[in-house]
């Protein structure tokens, strides 16, 4: 089970940003193919985002999957709430879904997209 | 560490009895595939949560054993 200290990191993380992904390396070197692929996806919407290396800190990369109930990296959270893994980030883009999201929840995107 | 697609199918339906699963192997190494999965238990459902049944349905294998799965879930049209 996480530690409760992770736990608050994890927590403070994903409130502290209006978009943070927890990912496999960094936006620029993305060390995971699922990863980069959610990378561009914000990249091609415009959205600021912050990002944590799950690879740097083995607490982190555990206790992520119990946070959320979801076992993979990468993942989206948007003013602080879950949004999905790689796949699921992906159908929302295609289905207009995500930027959406972004206009409900106030988020800054590239509406031309 | 790798799962064959068999194994896949039989883990969800037991969990989905009436699940319709499509499974492609992306890598041919028994790690990487996609799988389609259609079941009425996702009706209503977001698609965060439909994902998470069929996670649960895998038993923990989902980032161990099996290192990547495409999914993609709907309920029966």
């Amino acid at each position: 089970m996480t530690d409760t200290a992770t736990r608050d990191r994890i927590d403070a993380e994903v409130k502290a940003n209006e978009v943070v992904l927890f990912m496999k390396g960094t936006p620029v070197f993305p060390q995971c193919g699922f990863s980069a692929a959610t990378v561009q996806i914000l990249s091609y919407f415009g959205v600021k985002f912050s990002s944590v290396n799950v690879l740097e800190d083995a607490d982190i990369r555990q206790g992520i999957k119990e946070y959320s109930d979801w076992p993979t990296i990468p993942q989206l959270y948007v003013k602080g709430e879950f949004v999905g893994g790689c796949d699921i980030v992906r159908e929302m883009a295609e289905s207009g879904e995500l930027p959406q999201l972004f206009r409900e929840k106030g988020v800054a995107f590239t509406e031309a997209a | 560490m790798a799962m064959d697609p068999g194994e896949i199918e039989a883990l969800i339906r037991d969990a989905l009895p009436d699940a319709e699963v499509t499974i492609t192997d992306l890598a041919g190494d028994g790690d990487h595939y996609a799988a389609h999965v259609i079941s009425s238990a996702f009706t209503g459902k977001s698609r965060v949560q439909q994902h998470q049944l069929v996670y649960k349905a895998l038993r923990g294998r989902m980032g161990e054993e099996l290192h990547a799965l495409a999914l993609q879930t709907s309920a029966p049209a």
